[in-house]
């Protein structure tokens, strides 16, 4: 796939801001006026621009409102209820907190609650495509909560709690990579089952259908990020796991904190990227391609 | 809405002969022509005249070659189009409702008007079939030419999709695959059609008629040497005088 930068934006930067928004809620840290209005400039500032920037790639972004009609069947269009529900409950509960020195518990809960609903909405959008193996998989909905957990934490502030959620979505990233590297092999999808002729003998793309390129392999085969998918993955990992663990077990120092929260940033950027870019959609098939 | 019907009351759809078509893209440019200047938006070109060029295509041809265990490699030429699934991940997925597949004939239409342009069509779809128009940034597909073949002002011969009508080797068939008793469910009865990518759970209504075995290498190579064997009998007469002369000199 098309490691396009407007979902990769998004998915990094929402999944850290509604995790933050998630802690926020259950009062971790149980803070109020100025320092509270801090942490949640940062949670929406991450959780909106976001969401803005999954608008980037549309093709008539004026008509995005039309994306709530269809919450029955459509995981985007639920995504959108749910983003949208989670900024006004958290909105409402962050003015209690910040101006009115209130907290309404319930209604933090439910803003917790619309959050993690939010990123579990938006990890489904990708799960739910069975042309895409390596996203087809439990891993994937997996993958996205407890990265956005435990950045949600470590934003948070809250040592104790983020340090197992980071050794949590360290063991599931490992997880995620193992299996969705047999995933296409696994999902029993090949040139032979996509044009039917597999019965008949091995199956070769002989000709493409035009000499030039386009939209299908614009957005669906992307080969050139994948060459230095190994390296990437270590420096993904020790980005986002490794030297944020390092950085909480050290002595508590503002600084190291705040090294910790931009090296996951940048690290589960890069997963990320690793995300878009490492998914093979059963199209390229037919391009005898990957 | 993008919730698929229970059922529809016909399945039009298209029956793609894969052993009788040629691979001279003729249905692509038909399909590119009709669609360009009817229904909906154009089919958008981007440097087409330049060293890139790149457009929007609801049919394309691909070539295979098929290798089998033994024996000889067939050539398989395959074009390939929205095949109006039963149960098209492509509508479900739409959180505008712009994508939708009809009660009354099962045709998979996208309404232009309130499609984002968001993409997520196109990405579940496994036969590439949806591409988006870089021009007018919505999501393009095969219409299985419904302003054609309802079209009253058109003469009878001509209300078939435009591919099928254009089609020279008649390597496409049109007609109501949910009817056991029409000529394309016959056809598909009689040829085997399959499905592709039947894995995916999508239930495709175009079917493919699969190539019958070629390139079979008989016992004797030259089935044609019989009819080619000399049928000039004994000469005589004049002729035959002189062949006996000749032969003695």
């Amino acid at each position: 796939m098309h490691p396009a930068p407007s979902v990769i934006i998004f998915t990094t930067l929402s999944g850290l801001g509604f995790g933050l928004l998630f802690f926020l809620g259950l009062g971790l840290p149980d803070v109020s006026g100025w320092v509270a209005f801090v942490f949640f400039a940062i949670a929406y500032a991450l959780a909106v621009g976001g969401l803005m920037a999954s608008t980037f790639h549309l093709g008539h972004p004026e008509r995005a409102w039309k994306a709530f009609t269809q919450w029955k069947t459509s995981w985007l269009s639920r995504e959108g209820w749910c983003a949208v529900l989670a900024l006004i409950v958290m909105g409402l509960y962050g003015l209690g907190v910040i101006f009115l020195g209130q907290r309404w518990g319930l209604l933090g809960w439910l803003g917790s609650l619309f959050s993690l609903a939010t990123v579990f909405t938006t990890s489904m959008i990708y799960t739910q495509l069975k042309t895409i193996p390596r996203w087809n998989m439990k891993l994937t909905p997996a993958m996205f909560l407890s990265f956005s957990l435990a950045g949600g934490a470590l934003l948070a502030g809250q040592s104790a709690v983020a340090l197992p959620l980071l050794l949590v979505a360290a063991l599931v990233q490992i997880l995620y990579w193992r299996q969705g590297d047999r995933a296409f092999g696994a999902s029993g999808t090949d040139l032979g089952t996509a044009t039917g002729l597999g019965q008949r003998g091995a199956v070769r793309a002989f000709e493409p259908p035009h000499t030039g390129t386009n939209y299908l392999l614009r957005e669906f085969v992307h080969v050139v990020g994948r060459k230095h998918a190994e390296k990437l993955r270590v420096i993904a990992f020790g980005l986002a796991f490794v030297l944020p663990l390092v950085l909480l077990v050290l002595p508590f120092n503002h600084v190291f904190a705040l090294l910790a929260v931009l090296s996951h940033l940048a690290g589960v950027a890069t997963s990320r990227w690793l995300f878009f870019a490492q998914a093979e959609h059963v199209v390229g098939l037919y391009y005898g391609k990957r | 809405m993008t919730q698929l019907p229970q059922s529809t009351e016909r399945k039009m759809g298209l029956v793609i002969d894969l052993d009788t078509c040629v691979g001279c893209h003729a249905c692509v440019i038909s399909c590119k022509g009709w669609n360009t200047e009817n229904y909906g938006a154009p089919l958008s070109d981007q440097d087409a005249y330049g060293s890139n060029p790149s457009g929007t295509f609801l049919n394309r041809v691909h070539s295979y070659e098929v290798q089998p265990e033994q024996g000889h490699a067939q050539l398989i030429h395959f074009p390939k189009s929205c095949l109006h699934c039963e149960d098209a991940p492509c509508v479900t997925v739409c959180p505008t409702g712009a994508s939708y597949k009809r009660v009354e004939d099962g045709i998979v239409l996208v309404n232009e008007s309130d499609c984002i342009g968001c993409g997520l069509c196109a990405w579940s779809c496994p036969y590439g079939a949806r591409e988006l128009d870089q021009a007018e940034g919505v999501m393009k597909k095969c219409t299985l030419c419904v302003d054609r073949i309802y079209n009253d002002n058109l003469p009878e011969v001509d209300r078939i999709p435009s591919c099928v009508r254009t089609c020279p080797a008649g390597a496409r068939h049109f007609g109501d695959l949910g009817d056991p008793d029409s000529d394309v469910s016959k056809l598909v009865a009689e040829r085997g059609g399959m499905d592709l990518m039947p894995e995916m759970g999508t239930k495709p209504v175009n079917k493919y008629l699969p190539p019958r075995p070629k390139d079979t290498v008989e016992e004797q190579i030259d089935i044609l040497a019989p009819l080619l064997a000399p049928v000039a009998e004994e000469p005589k007469g004049f002729l035959g005088w002189l062949d006996k002369t000749l032969e003695k000199l």
